[in-house]
């Protein structure tokens, strides 16, 4: 089916089965390769991307649903958000394969919520797994990007 | 150098010469026609590239995986080529000769070893290349290089004589290698050490745009998803592609060595054709392999004589003449490496070539391993490295390189092959389940007078590097504990029982010191009980001061230990406040180890409730690592290590039954999330400018018995078996 939603505030109209996740429209069909996949249930969060706003796991969305929709990725994100900022100042990443996904989560977070608390950044993020063990710095960076105009 | 040796099991590839001085040594044959590609344009040598524009370009000859090579090791080289770190670009390493690992003999990221093996090589190249573009400047003025200089990209000489490296590059690269490579002392380091170095790898991984293996892209190519055997062992008798051949987009389907995979033009196309192929498989010899029967075997085994890799005095005499015996036996379970980027490879293998583009520790074994698959030679295979999604040792395993290759080749398309998650949970080489027996002789004081380890667990390096397992020891199987840093004057006897389960293992961030070193440091908190003394005294009292014996695990021979040990223990019990009242359910617990030449000392602080349910409260570490190339990032891998290591040492798990792995995601293999990490982790780094010591793994084990000592400081139960799920603290 033909499907056409924006990304990054571009018209796009791809062509695809309605099944096919999101997460595969955009990186295979589109080429949004900073979204990325982890595994494929929803369980980690490396596939997070804002559907009109709010954030969604991109390999749980089918794309047959999201005719019309805005979609965010990482690229969208702009690379000057107060949440890129605060993950480069802070040096975040490590492997840095599931960032994308962590920063999708905190700028939906912070979206909401301007001063988010240990247990609002933990109820939040908890979605979000890091094998590397990033997390004593994604805190302090949603801190630090909460501060941040 | 030995030759590999091309068995006709073809996951059988390596043939290792035995141990050098320092280091384990993995004698590999290079294909040499890699080898004329690391120094095309404008190279000094094999580690710069500096083009007429005055881009320098410094290769970086480990995998990327998160701990930081992308920046520690270009610092190295920048400190003596006197350019600004920050302006540099930074390449991956193709296989050559030159980029081999001293301290394990093959061009291999893993054992805590790149900034170890460049400390040196790395300044040397600095320090060679830049003698040489001053060589080329005096030369062009004719006057002597003593009186020329080198900073900021620049060379400078009498009169205001100035040239760019870039205009000297071609020149410099045709001048004599210098023999005499003299490099500044460490009071003049600029880089090395800057405490507000940036990562270079930072603003392209918070934008999106690093290059994972599974973001690769190339013209023509097809998506590959694949099935399996579930059951380890197992074999692929049968599919039925008549419904997959019939599905828009479906390219091929093509049957490869261990399994079945389809090509297709996505990969949810791909993957949803796979699930109509109805595969039929032989369970092959673990059909019946499950956990009861699995230990069972194992706790027999157990029983048996081991191979003793340690032995002083008589251990037995020092038993029976003890005041007292203090037994325990500890079980930890086995672990999936489970990096989040799953495996996968880009490969495009035509008659005459392959190029294999992968997320690999291992780049130098892969051409031989496709080579072997393809009937290609080695020289035809082009291995680009990407950056890696994790590592933490699966990705040394180079399986799902030969699988792309097998399925390009079938295919007759170049093919990016992805592993689902269930893929790759299932389909691991796991760090290895064990069974730990401690017996202790101690005195009326409760002091340590003789002592026997005795581990039982599968050996690693049998699978992977055969010859380095000597007389019944594999050395990655007596890490932290050949070690043992302790005094038992009447004697001691460590042993080891190889014991194959049926359950494929691998090299996993920390190995053998995830299991050697936990019990070990268990068992001790459970002497310094018997004694009623602190814990931390405890161990300080009976340090072994003399110099260390390792007899088998060379990756941190050689080095002093026991007045490193003391200082990390008596700076984390002032760090920690150790032995501070604490309200009922909550509890302190400390752990020390030397690993890869890092020695560290930590305290974890835990609650624990009445379901027997553990939060992490607080971490506090104390961190010798010598030298510190990157401070920010060695910090950054010890809060990693210790992130990682309490997801293993609390709640992480693989089983098996039916010979199948029963965990095939994040929601049965459960790993560690922010809401469960300690909201406090302090890290305090000892001054020192000793040898650099590796940083990427250590930790990962030490705060595993912390945490369980703490478990029994808040709780009275002692946990013998790992992860400290409740069950298993209820149990204690």
């Amino acid at each position: 089916m033909k499907v056409s939603f924006k990304v990054n505030g571009k018209s796009e109209t791809v062509e695809v089965s309605s099944d096919t996740p999101l997460l595969w429209v955009l990186r295979d069909t589109l080429g949004y390769t900073g979204t990325k996949f982890g595994c494929g249930k929803a369980l980690c969060g490396a596939c997070t991307v804002h559907l009109n706003g709010r954030a969604v796991r991109s390999c749980q969305t089918q794309i047959g649903s999201i005719a019309g929709s805005d979609v965010t990725t990482i690229e969208g994100l702009g690379g000057n958000h107060k949440v890129q900022r605060a993950w480069e100042a802070l040096d975040v990443p490590q492997c840095g394969y599931c960032q994308p996904g962590q920063m999708m989560s905190a700028s939906a977070l912070l979206s909401t919520n301007k001063n988010p608390s240990d247990e609002d950044i933990d109820a939040f993020m908890s979605g979000n797994l890091c094998r590397c063990g990033t997390y004593p710095r994604i805190r302090a960076a949603i801190k630090a990007a909460a501060k941040m105009s | 150098m030995e030759k590999i040796v091309k068995n006709e099991a073809r996951r059988d590839f390596l043939k290792v010469s035995g141990s050098a001085a320092g280091g384990l040594a993995l004698a590999f044959y290079m294909p040499t026609a890699r080898m004329a590609q690391a120094a095309d344009g404008g190279s000094p040598n094999a580690w710069v590239k500096i083009a007429a524009d005055n881009t320098v370009t410094i290769m970086v000859a480990r995998s990327e995986m998160g701990q930081d090579v992308y920046t520690s090791m270009p610092m190295l080289v920048a400190e003596e080529l006197e350019v600004d770190i920050n302006a540099v670009q930074v390449e991956f390493a193709p296989p050559a000769e030159v980029y081999i690992n001293s301290l394990l003999g093959g061009q291999l990221t893993g054992g805590s070893t790149a900034v170890r093996d460049g400390w040196e090589k790395l300044r040397k190249a600095g320090a060679s290349a830049r003698m040489m573009l001053v060589a080329a400047a005096a030369d062009n003025w004719g006057v002597d290089a003593s009186k020329c200089s080198a900073a900021n990209g620049m060379v400078k000489g009498p009169g205001g004589k100035k040239a760019t490296y870039g205009s000297v590059a071609a020149k410099a690269s045709t001048m004599e290698v210098p023999k005499e490579v003299p490099l500044k002392p460490a009071s003049q380091f600029k880089v090395v050490g800057k405490t507000k170095q940036k990562r270079l790898d930072t603003a392209m991984k918070v934008r999106g745009t690093a290059g994972f293996g599974i973001d690769t892209v190339v013209p023509g190519m097809k998506y590959a998803a694949v099935a399996m055997p579930p059951m380890m062992g197992g074999s692929l008798i049968s599919y039925d592609d008549a419904r997959a051949k019939k599905m828009p987009g479906v390219h091929s389907v093509v049957q490869y060595s261990r399994g079945v995979a389809v090509v297709a033009n996505d990969y949810w196309t791909a993957k949803k054709a796979v699930a109509t192929l109805d595969p039929q498989w032989d369970a092959g010899p673990n059909a019946d392999l499950d956990m009861t029967s699995l230990w069972s075997k194992m706790e027999d085994a157990s029983n048996g004589a081991g191979a003793v890799f340690r032995e002083s005095g008589n251990a037995d005499q020092g038993l029976a003449q003890a005041d007292k015996m203090i037994t325990a036996e500890y079980r930890l379970p086995f672990q999936s490496h489970a990096p989040l980027e799953p495996q996968n490879t880009t490969a495009h293998v035509t008659a005459d070539k392959a190029v294999i583009i992968t997320p690999t520790q291992f780049q130098q074994l892969v051409p031989h391993v496709v080579a072997g698959a393809t009937g290609l030679k080695p020289e035809q295979v082009e291995v680009q490295t990407t950056f890696l999604g994790g590592g933490f040792g699966r990705r040394v395993e180079v399986d799902y390189c030969i699988d792309a290759a097998e399925i390009s080749q079938a295919a007759g398309v170049p093919v990016k092959m992805v592993w689902s998650r269930e893929d790759d949970m299932t389909h691991d080489s796991y760090r290895p389940a064990g069974i730990y027996k401690l017996t202790a002789g101690v005195d009326a004081n409760g002091k340590l007078q003789a002592l026997k380890f005795k581990s039982t667990s599968p050996s690693i390096s049998s699978r992977l590097f055969p010859s380095i397992v000597k007389d019944g020891v594999d050395p990655f199987a007596v890490e932290g504990i050949d070690n043992f840093p302790y005094l038992a004057d009447a004697g001691m006897n460590f042993s080891y029982v190889m014991h194959d389960t049926g359950v494929q293992v691998g090299y996993w961030r920390g190995v053998s010191h995830n299991l050697n070193a936990v019990a070990l440091e268990c068992f001790i908190d459970e002497l310094a009980k018997n004694a009623g003394a602190d814990p931390i005294q405890y161990r300080i009292d009976m340090l072994d001061m003399g110099s260390t014996k390792h007899a088998w695990s060379g990756l941190s021979a050689g080095v002093p230990v026991g007045a490193r040990m003391k200082t990390v223990l008596e700076e984390v019990k002032k760090k920690s406040r150790f032995g501070k009242k604490m309200p009922a359910g909550k509890g302190q617990g400390v752990a020390v180890m030397e690993g890869y030449n890092t020695v560290i000392a930590i305290v974890a602080e835990v609650t624990v409730d009445s379901t027997m349910d553990v939060t992490v409260d607080k971490v506090t570490a104390v961190v010798d690592g010598g030298t510190l190339i990157h401070p920010d990032q060695a910090l950054a891998q010890i809060q990693g290590s210790i992130n990682f290591g309490q997801g293993a040492g609390m709640i992480s798990e693989i089983t098996v039954k039916n010979g199948t792995v029963q965990q095939d995601n994040f929601d049965g293999y459960r790993a560690v999330r922010i809401n469960e990490t300690p909201r406090v982790m302090d890290v305090h780094f000892v001054k020192s400018d000793g040898a650099p010591g590796g940083l990427g793994e250590p930790a990962t084990a030490v705060i595993v018995p912390a945490l369980a000592n703490a478990i029994h400081a808040a709780s009275g139960k002692r946990v013998r078996t790992f992860p400290a799920l409740p069950e298993n603290v209820a149990a204690g």
